[in-house]
């Protein structure tokens, strides 16, 4: 079978007489079905946990790589004076686009998750954060402490990249797992739809005899097997995947204070990412069973 | 149509069939006979292009069987009608769709020429059986059921393997007549079988050669029948 558009559209309208030369399997066909469904529904999961878990490898990258931290560690007394003389230095450094010291409510509001909302900061000798918005060049870490620590001896430089690193890398390698599973999903259902085809082409042995005695070619005979096997597939995975997405959606989201940690979910045009789901494993099954049905057919007379 | 020239064929073991040639001229009938294991069903596979000869040429409406691949064997067969001792059916279907299966493997559905298949029914006499599935049939119902479907492409040759071996004589008689029958329309018959009687039978009807295979050589049979 050739893969031009006139033979696709002939593909999908289908044959009817075709179709029925071909006896119909109850059981073995729902099977294929569920099989179809449940690797479907896996590969929302796997989807969805590449897709978040590329969003946070771009987060912790791209936006944090961008930033750094500058902790004044002083005497309440000499807190501010530092903080003004360390935001003065940073106006002269190369390299930094804005920076700005967080008020007491934002400090706050960073250390409610850990502390509560009932802590006061003023009784506490807690450190004052500088944010610093680095612009395209970035800055010189090393200059920028030495300046620091000559003038401001309480500062301490924070550019992220000793803790950043590893979760960039450890999101990496969660991105990279989840296509990896995906793949291997997609394997599976090639395996599953070629051990089912294989089982009916040897089932069939007699009608495909019988085919090929009265004059059928082998693209004949192969459509008919073919044609119910990708629809099966193509089936089970739809209905696999919308139950998948139903339990994305059901999935409760995460909440404000884990906003770092980006929902594991779909986000905007991601939702339409699972729909292709069903399309591939109806396109596995193609190539599958057509291999699986040449495979067999040249072996026949 | 189709013709053999010096044909071997040989299975794993020893030759079976060896220079072997033969030709099937436009609207002749011819009888293939010899013991059991001579070689008849061999040599019809070959002239169907399910087997391929393993020395010399069999030529196909003048094509070579080697140079044809599959889709070209495919095509040859529907000019080749088939029927065998042992016939099979899609059991799944009913007797009128396997009868008329040939037309719609190729893409002409049977709608189309209903009065043909009306007539054919009729003629093989199982209008009344056409909405049976093949396993309800009986042996004779089953072989007519098979001339039926070999013929209705209206094919130009026409090859029967035993094709009155599971049916009694009188049954046998009727099988013959279709055969001669459709002889007389012009198409080329060939029948493989061991019964001498049906071979005396058809000699008072239709002007048949009957082909003997002994010693893995093939002869024309001479008076003794």
């Amino acid at each position: 079978m050739k893969l031009d558009p006139g033979s696709l559209r002939a593909f999908i309208k289908g044959d009817t007489h075709a179709d029925r030369v071909v006896p119909p399997t109850g059981f073995t066909a729902q099977l294929t079905l569920f099989a179809a469904a449940a690797m479907a529904f896996l590969a929302v999961f796997a989807l969805a946990l590449s897709l978040a878990a590329g969003r946070l490898a771009d987060r912790w990258g791209d936006e944090l790589a961008r930033s750094a931290t500058i902790r004044i560690v002083a005497p309440l007394d000499q807190r501010a004076a530092q903080t003004a003389a360390a935001l003065a230095i940073l106006e002269t450094t190369q390299g930094v686009a804005s920076a700005r010291a967080l008020t007491d409510a934002e400090q706050q509001a960073l250390l409610a998750p850990w502390f509560g909302s009932e802590l006061v900061l003023d009784a506490l000798p807690v450190p004052r954060l500088i944010e610093v918005i680095e612009d395209a060049d970035g800055i010189d870490a090393a200059g920028l402490r030495l300046r620091l620590s000559a003038e401001v001896p309480g500062a301490i430089l924070d550019d992220h990249s000793r803790w950043r690193a590893p979760l960039v890398e450890a999101a990496s390698r969660l991105r990279l797992l989840g296509w990896v599973s995906i793949v291997l999903i997609g394997a599976a259902v090639a395996a599953m739809i070629t051990l089912a085809a294989n089982a009916a082409l040897a089932a069939n042995a007699q009608v495909i005899a019988v085919l090929r005695l009265v004059g059928a070619t082998d693209d004949y005979i192969a459509q008919a097997f073919i044609r119910r096997f990708t629809l099966r597939a193509l089936g089970g995975a739809a209905v696999g995947t919308v139950l998948g997405m139903i339990a994305m959606i059901l999935m409760p989201s995460a909440s404000a204070a884990a906003g770092f940690l980006t929902g594991l979910g779909f986000q905007g045009f991601g939702w339409l990412a699972p729909l292709f789901i069903p399309v591939l494993a109806g396109g596995v099954a193609f190539l599958a069973t057509r291999m699986a049905a040449r495979h067999t057919l040249r072996e026949l007379t | 149509m189709i013709e053999l020239e010096n044909v071997a064929y040989s299975y794993g073991g020893g030759e079976l069939l060896s220079d072997i040639s033969l030709r099937l001229a436009p609207g002749s009938f011819h009888f293939l006979t010899g013991p059991s294991g001579a070689g008849k069903t061999t040599l019809l596979k070959l002239c169907y292009g399910a087997l391929l000869p393993t020395a010399g040429h069999v030529r196909l409406f003048g094509a070579d069987v080697r140079s044809l691949d599959r889709d070209d064997i495919a095509i040859v067969r529907r000019r080749v009608g088939v029927v065998h001792q042992d016939v099979q059916f899609l059991d799944h279907l009913s007797l009128v769709d396997n009868i008329s299966l040939p037309l719609t493997v190729s893409g002409r559905h049977a709608d189309t020429v209903s009065n043909d298949l009306n007539e054919l029914m009729t003629w093989v006499g199982l209008t009344n059986r056409a909405d049976a599935l093949p396993p309800e049939l009986s042996g004779g119902e089953r072989q007519r059921a098979a001339v039926a479907r070999a013929v209705i492409m209206s094919p130009d040759v026409i090859l029967a393997d035993e094709p009155t071996g599971n049916i009694d004589w009188e049954m046998s008689q009727r099988l013959l007549r279709l055969l001669i029958e459709l002889n007389k329309m012009g198409k080329t018959v060939l029948i493989a079988t061991h019964d001498l009687s049906l071979i005396r039978a058809a000699k008072a009807h239709v002007q048949a050669r009957v082909l003997r295979i002994t010693n893995r050589r093939i002869q024309l049979a001479g008076a003794d029948l």
